[in-house]
C-alpha cells in the first residue's frame, strides 16, 4: 500500500483524470489509516457503556444499536450516580492514578533537571575525567538507551529490598529517571547546540557568572525544548509497565499494573475493563492532542539536520 | 572520579579572569571532601560488619548508605567549587547526572553479574549460594530461552515491514492534503496509549475469539476460525501487529520530519528532467532520506529489543512459549519460580548479545550511508 502512494505525491500530475485518481487514493488511504488508529479507541470507549448482551452481539453504534448505560463507570465508582457514594474501587483507582502522576511527573522533572545541566555542560565546556573526554561521556549517557529494562530489573529487585525502596514511589521515580535520562540528554544537547554561544559570551562580559548566564539567558531560550523533552519523558514513564510490575506490590502500584492485573483475573467483565482502559489512556490522549507540536519536536530532535 | 583534572580551556574563551582562590578556601574544600569520603566509607564498613554479624551496631537496611552516597556527591560538588573556582562550577553541570547514572547503572550491572553466578531463590530461606557457571550451562540447554532469542530475531525483522508502512504514511502526510494537522494527530495517537491498555483494547477485546469485531471481520472475510493467539505462527504475527500499531507513529514522525526538511528544488529538478514519479522516488527521495531512515530504524530496533509488556499481558508467552520475547520469558521465569540467579544470567547474556548486535548495526549503518551518498 505504502509504496504506490508516492506515485502521486507531487502535485503537478499530468491529466485531470490522473489527478482525480491520485486525490481519491490519497484521501482513501488517509481515511483508512485514521480508521485503523481510531477504531480501537472508539470500541473501548463505547464498550464501557455497554451491557453484556451488547458486547456479545457486537453492537457498535450507541443509541442506534444499543442503549448506553453507565455500567462500566459505575463499577469504577465514577459514574454520575455513584460518584457521590463511597466506593472502594474508586479509591483504589484514584490511588493508582496518583501513583502514576507522581512517579511520571517526578521522574520527568528530575530527568529534565540533571539531564539539561549535563547536556549544557557537554555542549559548552570540555571535560576530562581521567581518560574520558566529552565524546566518551556523551556516548556513555546515550548508550544507556540500549540497556533493556530486564537487565536492571532483577538486580534492582534485590538491591531495593536491601535499601527498603521496594514498592515505594521514590524507587520507581529513580528508575524512571534513569530510563528517560538518555532521551532528555539527546534532545537537550540538540537544543543547546542550536543556541549561539555569543549570547552567553555577552552575558559573561556583562558580569554574570556561568550559572547566572545559564539560568537567565540560556534557559528561557531552551524552554520549548525542555517542554518537549518533559512531555516525551512523561509519556514513556506513564506507560511503563515492566519495572512497575516487578518492583511494586501494594503501595506504589501504577495504573498500567492495575490494568494488567484486571485483565487476567476478572474473566469477561468487559464494561469495567473498558472503563478502566479508557481512564488509563485519557490523560495521555489529551496531552497528545493538545501538545502534539512539542511531542513531534522532541521525537525529531537531532535526527534531521 | 577524584582524579578529575583539567576542566579547563573553557569554550567560551573569555574566562581569562584568574580565580585567586585563597588557601583557606582550598583547605576547607579538601577537609569537606575527606570528611565526606570518610563518612561514606565508615557507613559501608559498619554496615558490612553488621550484616556479617561481626558487629552489633548498624542499621536494619542499607538505606543509610544511600544517604551517605548522596551526601558524598554534594561534598564532591562543593569540593570542586571550593578548590577549583570557575572550573569547578563548570564541572557542577555534569556531576549530578554522572553520579546518578554511575550509581544506578554501573553498580547494579556489576552486582547483576555477581547474582548471575549464584543459585538464589528469593522465596526460599536458603539464601544465595555461589554456583559458578551452572546457570550458564543450564541456559545453553534451555529450549525456551533459545526460542525466545529466535523470536527476537523475528520481532526485529518485523521492523522492516513497519518501516515500509511508516514511510508510506509519512509520504501521505507530506502530500498536499487538507486537514494535515488533524491526520497527523490521529496517526500519532496510538503512540500515546499505554501498551498495557492497548493489549486489552486490541489484543483481548477486539481480537476476542467469539465476538471481537476483528474476529467478526475475519469471519466475514472467509477465515472460519479466527483464533489470533492459539496457533504459534499466527500468535507471533498478532503480537507483531499489536506492537506495530503502537510504534509505527514513532518512525512515521521521524520520516515525516526528514521529508519536510528535504528541499523541494531537488525533486522539481528531477521532474523537469523528465523523471516519472516512480523514478523520482527511488532515485532522489529515497537516497536523500536514507540517513533519517537509518536513524529511525535503528532507534526502533533498540525499542523493539525491550519488547515485553504486550506479550506479558496478552499471551503471557503462550501458546507454549511460542510468542515469548527474552524480556517476557525472564519476567515469567522470575514470577513463577522466583529464581533470581538464573533469570539474571539470562538477562546478562541477552545484554551482551544486544551490545554486540547494536554495535555491529551502527557500524554497518554508518558504512551503508557513506557508500550510498
Amino acid at each position: 500500500m505504502s509504496v504506490q502512494t508516492t506515485e502521486y505525491t507531487v502535485s503537478d500530475i499530468r491529466s485531470p483524470a490522473a489527478f482525480l485518481a491520485s486525490r481519491v487514493f490519497i484521501y482513501g488511504a488517509l481515511v483508512f489509516w485514521s480508521f485503523v488508529c481510531l477504531f480501537p479507541i472508539y470500541w473501548t470507549i463505547t464498550t464501557s457503556f455497554k451491557s453484556a448482551v451488547d458486547v456479545t452481539q457486537g453492537h457498535l453504534i450507541p443509541f442506534v444499536d444499543f442503549q448506553p448505560d453507565w455500567k462500566g463507570w459505575r463499577s469504577l465508582g465514577l459514574s454520575p450516580d455513584s460518584i457521590v457514594q463511597t466506593s472502594t474501587v474508586r479509591d483504589e483507582f484514584l490511588k493508582r492514578f496518583m501513583n502514576s502522576v507522581i512517579t511520571s511527573v517526578g521522574a520527568s522533572s528530575l530527568a529534565i533537571i540533571i539531564g539539561s545541566l549535563a547536556a549544557y555542560g557537554l555542549t559548552r565546556y570540555r571535560y576530562k575525567f581521567a581518560w574520558f573526554k566529552n565524546e566518551d561521556i556523551s556516548f556513555f549517557f546515550l548508550s544507556q538507551l540500549i540497556l533493556p529494562p530486564v537487565v536492571l530489573a532483577l538486580p534492582f529487585l534485590v538491591l531495593y529490598r536491601e535499601v527498603a525502596l521496594l514498592d515505594t514511589r521514590i524507587g520507581l521515580v529513580l528508575l524512571y529517571t534513569l530510563m528517560v535520562l538518555p532521551i532528555v540528554i539527546w534532545i537537550m544537547r540538540d537544543q543547546f547546540n542550536s543556541i549561539p554561544v555569543e549570547l552567553e559570551e555577552a552575558a559573561l562580559v556583562d558580569g554574570l557568572s556561568i550559572w547566572g548566564a545559564f539560568f537567565r539567558i540560556v534557559m528561557p531560550i531552551a524552554l520549548p525544548g525542555m517542554v518537549a523533552a518533559f512531555i516525551l519523558a512523561m509519556v514513556l514513564c506513564w506507560n511503563e509497565y515492566f519495572f512497575a510490575a516487578l518492583l511494586t506490590s501494594t503501595d506504589a502500584k501504577t495504573i498500567p499494573v492495575m490494568v494488567a492485573s484486571q485483565t487476567g483475573s476478572q474473566g469477561i467483565n468487559w464494561w469495567s475493563m473498558a472503563a478502566l482502559a479508557t481512564a488509563a489512556i485519557t490523560p495521555l490522549a489529551i496531552i497528545g492532542i493538545a501538545l502534539e507540536r512539542y511531542l513531534i519536536m522532541g521525537m525529531t530532535a537531532g535526527s534531521v539536520k | 572520579m577524584a582524579e578529575q583534572t583539567s576542566t579547563a580551556n573553557a569554550w567560551p574563551a573569555n574566562s581569562a579572569a584568574i580565580d585567586l582562590i585563597p588557601p583557606a578556601r582550598k583547605r576547607l574544600g579538601w577537609a569537606l571532601m575527606i570528611a565526606a569520603t570518610l563518612v561514606l566509607l565508615a557507613t559501608i564498613v559498619m554496615q558490612i560488619l553488621y550484616k556479617t554479624e561481626v558487629d552489633t551496631i548498624g542499621f536494619y537496611t542499607w538505606r543509610p548508605v544511600v544517604y551517605a552516597y548522596v551526601l558524598w556527591g554534594v561534598a564532591l560538588g562543593a569540593w570542586q567549587v571550593l578548590t577549583r573556582g570557575e572550573d569547578g562550577q563548570r564541572a557542577l553541570f555534569l556531576l549530578p547526572a554522572l553520579l546518578f547514572t554511575v550509581a544506578m547503572v554501573i553498580f547494579p550491572t556489576l552486582f547483576g553479574f555477581y547474582i548471575a553466578l549464584t543459585d538464589w531463590n528469593l522465596s526460599s530461606f536458603a539464601g544465595r549460594r555461589f554456583n559458578g557457571l551452572d546457570n550458564f550451562w543450564q541456559m545453553l540447554a534451555d529450549p525456551y530461552y533459545r526460542n525466545a532469542l529466535f523470536n527476537m530475531v523475528l520481532y526485529v525483522l518485523a521492523v522492516l515491514v513497519e518501516y515500509v508502512i511508516a514511510f508510506g504514511l509519512a509520504l501521505l502526510l507530506n502530500a498536499q492534503i487538507r486537514a494535515r494537522k488533524f491526520f497527523r494527530v490521529v496517526f500519532l495517537l496510538p503512540l500515546m496509549l499505554s501498551p498495557v491498555a492497548v493489549s486489552w483494547m486490541v489484543g483481548k477485546s477486539l481480537m476476542e475469539y467469539r465476538f471481537g469485531p476483528a474476529s467478526t471481520l475475519a469471519r466475514h472475510l472467509g477465515w472460519d476460525n479466527p483464533a489470533f493467539f492459539s496457533d504459534p505462527i499466527i500468535a507471533r504475527i498478532s503480537i507483531m501487529v499489536l506492537d506495530a500499531w503502537t510504534f509505527i507513529p514513532f518512525m512515521m514522525i521521524m520520516l515525516l520530519a526528514g521529508l519536510q526538511a528535504m528541499s523541494r528544488e531537488v525533486i522539481e529538478a528531477a521532474r523537469v528532467d523528465g523523471a516519472t514519479t516512480w523514478q523520482t522516488f527511488w532515485q532522489v527521495t529515497f537516497p536523500l532520506m536514507l540517513p533519517v531512515s537509518v536513524t529511525a530504524v535503528i532507534l526502533r530496533i533498540i525499542f523493539k529489543l525491550k519488547l515485553a509488556d504486550i506479550i506479558i499481558t496478552v499471551t503471557s508467552g503462550g501458546p507454549g512459549g511460542a510468542t515469548d520475547s527474552v524480556s517476557s520469558f525472564i519476567y515469567r521465569e522470575y514470577r513463577d519460580r522466583s529464581n533470581v540467579g538464573y533469570g539474571t544470567m539470562l538477562a546478562m547474556v541477552y545484554l551482551i548479545i544486544i551490545v554486540v548486535f547494536v554495535t555491529w548495526l551502527l557500524k554497518l549503518a554508518s558504512r551503508f550511508v557513506r557508500n550510498v551518498n
